[in-house]
């Protein structure tokens, strides 16, 4: 089995964190809009770390649990007197509210939690392929009945006039918290059972965990986890349904699988690794200069670059670029033994 | 002329029938590689978006129709045979999640140089067309190539099956999905077998591009993508393990989506992915192993 996580190791996720966004203070206001949007992809990949990673199960479905999360927080925190111009044919409850950015961010965590535990209650029983694609199936369903059923939002348009709220310092603190509850979670006892089922499932149920119920607990955790962290989206740019679907659920999918499925620090490694990537490249196809040197890619490009890196990445280092292995201070792992009290302090 | 009591025209149901065999290929072309790799090539429908643009730039380029065909069988089967040698083979020991999502990478990098190529909009394939034009069938009228379409399915499905029965390399292959470690020790050779597998997939997906492309013969970067998710669902509802249990399922997922998006009106078939997916998960959710296999599954055992 694996070590058991200790406390310094959520040192290196968080530091990652607080140094990108004390990075993207530092540049102008139009390249900083890249590191928001990378930290709320961190979000988004440590939500699905914490069910992918801890479970080993597949999911396609968590961008749904985004989307969810979004519509919700969209919906509720447009103004009163904008709703009838954006989402004429609003059901009646949801035209007369308005909530405030923190609400509806926690609303958007309680959608994405309860809908992914109704939707886990009959979907946790399948695994392997079967629950790949009945979790494919959830992202279809929701991505057709959100983009049509226009009583619960705008529809196929962007959701303009959603007060944008997520600066820097909302997305860098969003992504601290799903870092940190994805870390609480991995520690306590519900994450090791969870974690046992990964490694050895006939064994772990032979101790008595139901894989079932563990499974369940991941997926709607994470699930509100993704809700929280498509509020953070929708609050940073009017986005429609579209940006909720199939090439979200590749990039994220792949930042986690780049950066290792197995640890908190691949999740946000390969997020912000991705990411980062991605928006140099988008920087370079409108022109760039580094060191004197003119950098002019055609549009495209981008594209092309990051999917290629992924699946480099994936035939050079299959365990992704952490190996699954968590952030550690070397003087402490040098000391550390199974009999001596874990040792913490150095943070 | 319709079938009164469904509401259901005879086009539509030669449509469902000429999807559903279209699918059924292209299950085929997954399933095949599955048996022998482990692997979900969530990539087949970027096989399948090369060689429709293969046939949109015969067309554009005036060549015979003959020649546009043989040059998206070479593009085709070229592809896929880099895609085995660069990607699968050194990702051949590794978990299924890993081979599935750099499948996906492979899918995401192929649609981007279509993107980069030839740009968002696409281009016409327009040699084939004359077979959209429909036939007169005692008073019925029906495209040609909805019936060409079945044919062309049948004729491949039939021609498979003699080839994985009555043939050794189609043994070897039957053997490899089965149990692939002790078909190896048995002196199957891995390289021989998986090659086979991945020319035959691509094979179906270069004839189901020359037949989607009859169909609709605007071809932009998304091309087959559709179509390939729902052929996947299609594919594991009806059973992964065996290629007949898979074709059936492709074939089953193509003629519900056809019929349905013939028959219902548009106010309900605009929510089709809705229904069809829910489908696939009730039938999941009651029998995970797929829909056409023999067993219920076994649980591992200590």
């Amino acid at each position: 089995m694996r070590r058991v996580p200790r406390v310094p190791e959520l040192v290196g996720p968080a530091a990652l964190v607080l140094a990108s966004a004390l990075l993207g203070l530092a540049v102008s206001v139009s390249t900083q809009t890249y590191f928001i949007d990378t930290l709320v992809k961190v979000s988004i990949v440590v939500a699905l770390y914490l069910f992918i990673g801890n479970s080993g199960v597949l999911s396609f479905g968590h961008i749904s649990f985004v989307a969810f999360g979004a519509w919700t927080a969209g919906v509720l925190s447009v103004p009163v007197s904008q709703k009838p111009a954006i989402m004429p044919n609003l059901a009646h409850f949801l035209r007369a509210t308005t909530v405030g950015n923190v609400p509806s961010l926690l609303l958007a965590a309680a959608a994405g939690l309860v809908f992914a535990a109704l939707v886990g209650l009959p979907l946790m029983r399948l695994s392997g392929l079967a629950a790949g694609i009945a979790t494919f199936g959830v992202l279809e369903i929701t991505s057709n009945l959100l983009r049509y059923y226009e009583k619960i939002g705008p529809g196929l348009n962007a959701f303009s006039s959603v007060p944008e709220t997520t600066g820097i310092w909302q997305a860098a603190i969003g992504a601290l918290i799903c870092v940190a509850v994805a870390f609480a979670y991995q520690r306590s006892r519900f994450g090791r059972m969870l974690r046992a089922t990964r490694e050895d499932p006939a064994a772990s149920a032979a101790a008595g965990i139901s894989i079932y119920r563990q499974r369940l607990a991941a997926f709607a955790l994470s699930g509100g986890l993704a809700g929280f962290a498509g509020g953070l989206y929708i609050h940073l740019l009017p986005l429609n349904i579209n940006s909720f679907y199939l090439d979200l659920t590749f990039i994220t999918l792949a930042m986690l699988v780049v950066g290792g499925t197995g640890s908190l620090l691949g999740a946000v490694v390969g997020a912000l690794a991705v990411s980062g990537l991605d928006s140099f490249l988008a920087a370079a196809e409108n022109g760039v200069s580094i060191l004197g040197l003119n950098l002019d890619l055609p549009a495209g490009t981008r594209l092309i670059v990051v999917g290629a890196l992924m699946a480099v990445v994936l035939i050079l280092r299959p365990g992704g670029l952490t190996g699954g292995r968590e952030f550690f201070l070397p003087r402490l792992r040098r000391r550390a033994r199974p009999d001596a009290p874990p040792s913490t302090g150095a943070a | 002329m319709t079938l009164a009591v469904l509401n259901i025209s005879y086009q539509t149901l030669a449509d469902a029938l000429a999807l559903g065999g279209i699918y059924a290929l292209m299950a085929v072309g997954i399933g095949l590689v599955f048996g022998v790799l482990r692997l979900v090539n969530f990539a087949y429908g970027q096989l399948v978006m090369a060689g429709a643009f293969a046939l949109a730039l015969a067309s554009e380029w005036n060549w015979p129709v003959w020649a546009g065909i043989l040059l998206c069988f070479a593009v085709v089967l070229a592809l896929s045979v880099l895609m085995d040698r660069l990607v699968f083979r050194p990702l051949r020991t590794q978990s299924p999640a890993v081979m599935l999502v750099a499948t996906f990478a492979v899918a995401f990098l192929l649609q981007s140089i279509a993107l980069l190529w030839f740009g968002s909009l696409g281009k016409i394939a327009a040699s084939l067309a004359p077979l959209n034009r429909p036939w007169q069938i005692s008073g019925v009228d029906i495209r040609k190539i909805s019936i060409v379409a079945v044919l062309v399915a049948a004729a491949c499905l039939v021609l498979l099956q003699l080839l994985l029965e009555r043939t050794s390399v189609g043994l070897q292959m039957r053997a490899a999905s089965m149990d692939f470690r002790t078909a190896r020790m048995l002196g199957v050779r891995a390289n021989r077998v998986i090659g086979g597998a991945v020319l035959l997939s691509g094979l179906l997906a270069a004839v189901v591009a020359v037949m989607l492309t009859v169909q609709n013969p605007l071809v932009t970067p998304d091309f087959a993508l559709r179509d390939t998710i729902v052929v996947l669902a299609g594919v594991v509802l009806g059973g992964l393990n065996r290629p007949v249990a898979a074709t059936l399922g492709g074939f089953a997922i193509g003629f519900a989506s056809g019929l349905l998006g013939g028959a219902l009106p548009t106010a309900q078939s605009q929510y089709l992915p809705t229904f069809l997916f829910a489908a696939v998960i009730l039938v999941l959710l009651v029998r995970p192993n797929g829909l056409f296999t023999r067993d219920r599954g076994s649980v591992e055992r200590v």
